[in-house]
């Protein structure tokens, strides 16, 4: 029977399958852990006197409440200290691997699994975070858990899951210049809404997606969350297989041409159907920047801020009003006349290598506006030591950025990198709900070209006004 | 996990739609590394504003929620279940959840009940015309019910389930501990692990 890569990854780890209603009963191959969504799953485990089954297919770091400045002094928040001992604790009493802060391997988990090459195509990957469909990029089935069901995995290797349904999203054509894979994806949340995704895995396919490097399709796939898909993914290929050999936990000789062998199979099949399809023309994208308070409120960044009125369903049009209440914005702006505070250049969406160097290109020989600061926070310190070794620190800090250490910094306002009230950023992170960068804070989602541009210019800009 | 069966309490209309969980407890609230007292990030950004609907008498006492489309979107912070619960709410009642949100409710025993959008708005003019108004949520025949207005909700069979029943995920999966191991014991050998890796 023809399947999509979706239910091929499914059906290959399925233990038990459900009866009438009862869920299917499904393996996962990797489980990653940090400090903030274990806690309370390792404290369950102890309480019922329940081992963690497979320490061997887990792994921690420390990334949600970690600063990113003087990181060999002890953390200054109590409770951000207590959160991080905790999980050192844990990790040390249960037999975990933890990346703790300074080591070379630290950084956001979803920058860490793939780069240590434990993200492999046709696996299951599950984490207390609902980033986790970054790792679909690699053609596993990736997806965010809650705490109970962290300590469900960490008891049992399982999760007992009904299927997903599936959603087919054709990117054809190729992408003009300056346009990212940060303005695929915002598009298609703009597309299908943030509740459009619900109850499917998105697949990523046609020419534009086929065409992206592995770090650009990671951020595709980052963000099916916020259409409301669990997972997003894309068939590996030789992009995928290039990416993954070599590096330490890749397989090697005769396991390598097993694996890659297996890998090929993983492909949604010519007459496979899916249960929706999208489609997308990437030679009509432009750079897109969000202006109100969800990922789905978007806009390319020539349009200006739409009129709440002009909006026909209420309650999009009272979700529109409100959001430019909070973001203090006025319907007919043009979207470049927005002055920005904070430029924020990191995150599981666009902390990589190929982020950085992209903006950086940018900012060479170049400044940052007076009034505006800009933080670049590496996802990883081996990413930070890759682009010191490539001289981009001091691209950025001749640029008068702030060259961070590795964290989720100001994606998530839980660490000590926050907007002030009111203050406004243009952020390659993935989310502007109201307070997520600190109580107050106004997010604009851009990509990393448009965060560069809009640093220097201290108005939502992509590269090309530079040039005017 | 308290079984379920039926639950009668005051309704609290909340007319915003795509309430993301980080509205529902911001990030700052998470750092806490025991599973109770969350209650006081619960929509801690709206509640500083005295016009609030949690801040309003007799809506204060409410412990059923009734919320627009998309209730629960982006992270996956079980800790927003865990700010519903120790604040008192025992059911939200939405025509639209995201799915993290949905199963993460599910796991704690606060029943997510999805009614149709129409349902959903004669329940917010009922419950602000007449605040305090009682509303009852009964999962074995799935309805809400508040004076005239009977509301018929959806909730996956297994999840019902095993809310009537109080039951423990992990328990039921350990019965099939011998089928896990039989799975393992077949996985490809290539597979990577995270063990330390031995310099050669």
């Amino acid at each position: 029977m023809s399947r999509t890569l979706a239910e091929k990854v499914w059906e290959a780890h399925v233990v038990r399958h459900g009866s009438g209603a009862e869920p299917d009963l499904l393996y996962i191959d990797l489980h990653l852990l940090h400090e903030v969504t274990s806690p309370q799953a390792f404290d369950g485990l102890r309480l019922a006197n329940r081992k963690l089954r497979r320490p061997d297919l887990t792994i921690a770091t420390e990334d949600h409440n970690v600063p990113t400045v003087d990181i060999d002094k002890p953390i200054a928040d109590p409770v951000s200290r207590t959160q991080v001992e905790t999980l050192r604790r844990n990790c040390a009493e249960f037999g975990v691997r933890l990346h703790p802060m300074g080591d070379l391997e630290q950084g956001i988990v979803h920058v860490v699994g793939p780069q240590l090459g434990l993200t492999q195509p046709g696996m299951t990957v599950v984490c207390g975070d609902s980033h986790t469909s970054t790792h679909g990029a690699f053609g596993a089935l990736a997806f965010g858990i809650g705490t109970s069901e962290v300590e469900h995995v960490m008891a049992t290797q399982t999760l007992p899951l009904r299927p997903f349904k599936t959603m087919a999203i054709n990117v054809d054509g190729a992408l003009k210049p300056g346009v990212t894979a940060k303005d695929i994806i915002l598009a298609v949340i703009a597309k299908i809404g943030t509740g459009g995704g619900q109850g499917y895995v998105l697949e990523y396919r046609g020419a534009a997606i086929e065409n992206l490097s592995m770090e650009a399709r990671m951020t595709v796939c980052n963000m099916s969350i916020e259409a409301g898909a669990r997972a997003g993914m894309i068939a590996p290929d030789q992009t995928t297989f290039d990416y993954i050999e070599g590096r330490p936990h890749a397989p090697s000789g005769a396991d390598w041409d097993a694996a890659v062998e297996y890998w090929k199979t993983l492909r949604t099949d010519d007459d496979a159907t899916f249960d929706a399809e999208v489609h997308i023309d990437a030679d009509e994208l432009t750079p897109f920047v969000t202006w109100g308070t969800n990922p789905g409120q978007g806009l390319p960044l020539g349009a200006n801020i739409p009129d709440p009125e002009q909006i026909a369903d209420e309650n999009e049009r009272v979700a529109a009003e409100k959001a430019l209440t909070y973001m203090g914005l006025e319907p007919g702006t043009p979207l470049r006349d927005i002055r920005v505070d904070t430029v924020f250049l990191g995150s599981c969406t666009n902390g990589r290598i190929e982020d950085l160097r992209a903006a950086a290109d940018v900012l060479k020989g170049k400044h940052v506006a007076s009034g505006v600061r800009m933080l670049v926070v590496p996802g990883s310190m081996r990413v930070r030591k890759q682009a010191e070794e490539e001289g981009l620190d001091k691209v950025f800090l001749d640029a008068g950025a702030e060259w961070r250490q590795a964290g989720c910094s100001m994606c998530l306002g839980m660490n000590p990198d926050q907007l002030a009230p009111g203050e406004r950023s243009a952020s390659t992170s993935n989310r502007n709900f109201e307070g997520r960068q600190g109580k107050g804070g106004r997010t604009h989602l851009v990509s990393p070209l448009v965060a560069a541009a809009t640093a220097v210019r201290g108005t939502l800009s992509a590269p090309a006004d530079l040039e005017n | 996990m308290d079984a379920f069966t039926t639950h009668t309490g005051v309704g609290v209309p909340l007319r915003r739609s795509n309430v993301d969980t980080d509205q529902i407890i911001p990030a700052v609230y998470l750092k806490r590394v025991t599973r109770s007292g969350f209650e006081d990030g619960l929509f801690a950004a709206w509640r500083g504003d005295e016009h609030f609907i949690l801040n309003q008498e007799p809506f204060k006492a409410g412990s059923v929620l009734v919320a627009g489309p998309d209730f629960g979107t982006g992270s996956s912070r079980e800790h927003a279940v865990w700010a519903l619960m120790d604040y008192g709410f025992r059911v939200v009642v939405s025509s639209r959840f995201a799915d993290i949100f949905r199963g993460n409710a599910g796991k704690q025993g606060l029943v997510a009940a999805q009614c149709s959008q129409s349902d959903v708005e004669l329940l917010w003019k009922l419950l602000e015309s007449e605040p305090g108004t009682p509303v009852t949520v009964d999962l074995t025949d799935k309805t809400v019910r508040a004076k005239d207005l009977v509301a018929p909700f959806e909730i996956d069979d297994y999840t019902r389930w095993r809310l009537l029943e109080g039951l423990d995920d992990i328990a039921l999966t350990l019965r099939h501990e011998a089928e896990i191991s039989d799975f393992e014991a077949n996985r490809q050998t290539w597979l990577p692990t995270t063990d330390p890796l031995q310099a050669v």
